[in-house]
């Protein structure tokens, strides 16, 4: 299952910690251990401060549906396994100006066309949930 | 402190004097060096201007075809310029514009830009040589199957009609005016197919909302335009197309096209750029005949309607209804050789050279008196845009 999937580098040194908390079951954000500030995706630099010292905060791993599609084929023979599929977009309640990509599935490690697209509605809650592909834990999402 | 007022150096200072393309279609025999030889040499030869006379190069960072090689085959003297410009399709602009600021500070005095592509083949496309691991930027997209661009713009498209009320009639009004347009144009890749609202409606998906009429074409072929000053241009054997003014836009917080992480997603490179260019120009945007607009995908048509300041943001869908973008007798007409989606797409370039054959007055969809002819690169990328001008 789920074999070719596109998947991060875990070696990156800008994100490995995030996808490390994943692997815990954390769905971390990089903050600026300056000022504070979260940023996403994950980079070298605030641009609030131009601090380049990172820490990683805990998040509650609620939100909501910011934006969907449903891709169709032609795709990479993996995904196109499963297609059509749901990605998503989800605006984090702790902070709405974070947000992640994702896919909304009907539990942590169902597929990712589980779901009717047709019920899929922009607004909706979500949380976070967890799913283990190869070596990489990647963020999933259900309706909370 | 407030920025100083933008001042046109380079404005009138310079032209589009020649034109070239190949014919475009899908497995051309020739190779990519070929075809952007050929187009070069036929952009000179419009010009009436010796390959030896060359001294400037302009290209995209995604040129395959290196400068050393296009000016040994054609035949340039001693170049003193050259420079690329990156995003793939933010180019194209880019590089003309760029071309016209090297000529009119005397780095170069006859400058040739262009685009050849062969990627008409699938298995040619970025999204499907998939990398082991992901360590830039898709590694936040492309494990949730947000795969290929059309993934990456489809999820924008959602979220604008969510937060605007679009539709898919305003992006069925994209692809049958372009379509429309391109049946006019002998070259074009799709002229002799029509498209009808139900065929855009039945069409198959590709990334829901987008179906595959949303798509631009994938073409081989290969254009080129030469820039030379605005007194040179005046001697030549074509009526020049004046680059009046040039812009480039790169947005705070922007990360191409899957700029997701922004505070306002939907207001992409078009407004800085945009801005930037109403700044240097003596002309607004209701003094735009013709306009030649970026689209890769539909949905950016509604996004340059609205960045060019054509209308209010969250007014680019209804602005395409009742045939006003369509020639000859809309309010705005777009994409008048049938654009990427219809007529080639060559990442952006066949649009320059529509831009300039309005002000020569050689378009096949010609709009009568056309002085003031709006170019526009990639939205959704780091982009570029071009006012061609008639008189100066």
């Amino acid at each position: 299952m789920e074999t070719g999937w596109l998947l991060p580098d875990l070696e990156d040194p800008e994100s490995n910690e995030f996808w490390a908390g994943c692997a815990r079951g954390e769905l971390l954000v990089q903050a600026c251990a300056a000022c504070g500030a979260w940023r996403m995706p994950p980079r070298p630099m605030c641009a609030v401060c131009r601090s380049t010292a990172v820490r990683w905060e805990p998040t509650t791993g609620r939100g909501r549906v910011w934006s969907f599609i449903v891709p169709h084929p032609p795709l990479l023979p993996a995904f196109a396994e499963v297609a059509p599929y749901n990605s998503i977009i989800v605006e984090l309640d702790d902070d709405p100006g974070i947000r992640f990509v994702g896919n909304l599935v009907a539990s942590a490690h169902g597929a990712i066309n589980e779901i009717d697209p047709a019920t899929i509605t922009i607004g909706e809650p979500v949380r976070v949930v967890f799913h283990h592909i190869e070596d990489v834990t990647l963020p999933r999402w259900v309706r909370a | 402190m407030p920025r100083q007022p933008a001042t046109g150096l380079i404005k009138n200072q310079t032209a589009v004097a020649g034109l070239g393309q190949t014919t475009f279609g899908k497995g051309l025999p020739d190779t990519e060096l070929s075809l952007a030889c050929q187009a070069v040499s036929i952009a000179l030869d419009d010009a009436g201007i010796e390959p030896s006379e060359v001294d400037g190069i302009a290209s995209y960072t995604m040129e395959p075809n290196r400068e050393v090689d296009v000016a040994r085959n054609v035949g340039f003297g001693d170049v003193t310029w050259f420079a690329q410009v990156g995003f793939g399709g933010g180019a194209g602009c880019g590089v003309v514009g760029q071309a016209a600021m090297a000529v009119a500070t005397g780095q170069c005095s006859v400058a040739v830009a262009w685009r050849a592509r062969k990627r008409a083949s699938a298995a040619s496309r970025p999204w499907a040589q998939a990398a082991a691991r992901l360590s830039d930027s898709q590694q936040w997209s492309r494990p949730f199957g947000v795969i290929r661009p059309v993934d990456e713009i489809a999820m924008l498209t959602r979220r604008y009609m969510h937060e605007y009320g679009g539709t898919r009639d305003h992006l069925a009004n994209i692809a049958i005016a372009f379509r429309k347009h391109a049946a006019r144009n002998p070259g074009s890749t799709m002229g002799h197919k029509p498209m009808t609202r139900a065929d855009y409606m039945n069409a198959r998906w590709i990334s829901e909302p987008l179906c595959l009429f949303d798509n631009c074409l994938e073409t081989d072929g290969a254009l080129a335009v030469v820039v030379v000053s605005a007194e040179r241009a005046r001697d030549l054997k074509q009526p020049p197309a004046y680059i009046h003014a040039f812009a480039q836009g790169l947005p705070p917080q922007h990360q191409t096209m899957t700029n997701y992480f922004t505070d306002d997603p939907l207001r992409g490179p078009a407004w800085a750029a945009a801005k930037r260019m109403w700044e240097l120009a003596d002309v607004t945007a209701s003094d735009v005949k013709v306009a030649q607009l970026y689209d890769a995908f539909s949905p950016l048509i509604i996004l340059s309607l609205e960045g060019y300041g054509f209308c209010d943001r969250g007014e680019g869908g209804p602005f395409t209804d009742d045939g006003n973008i369509e020639w000859p007798n809309g309010r705005l007409p777009v994409n008048t050789s049938g654009g990427g989606m219809s007529e080639a797409y060559v990442h952006g370039f066949n649009l320059v050279l529509e831009g300039a054959r309005q002000i020569r007055g050689t378009s096949t969809a010609q709009v009568e008196g056309a002085d003031v002819s709006l170019v526009t690169s990639g939205e959704g990328v780091p982009t570029s845009a071009i006012l061609f001008t008639k008189d100066v």
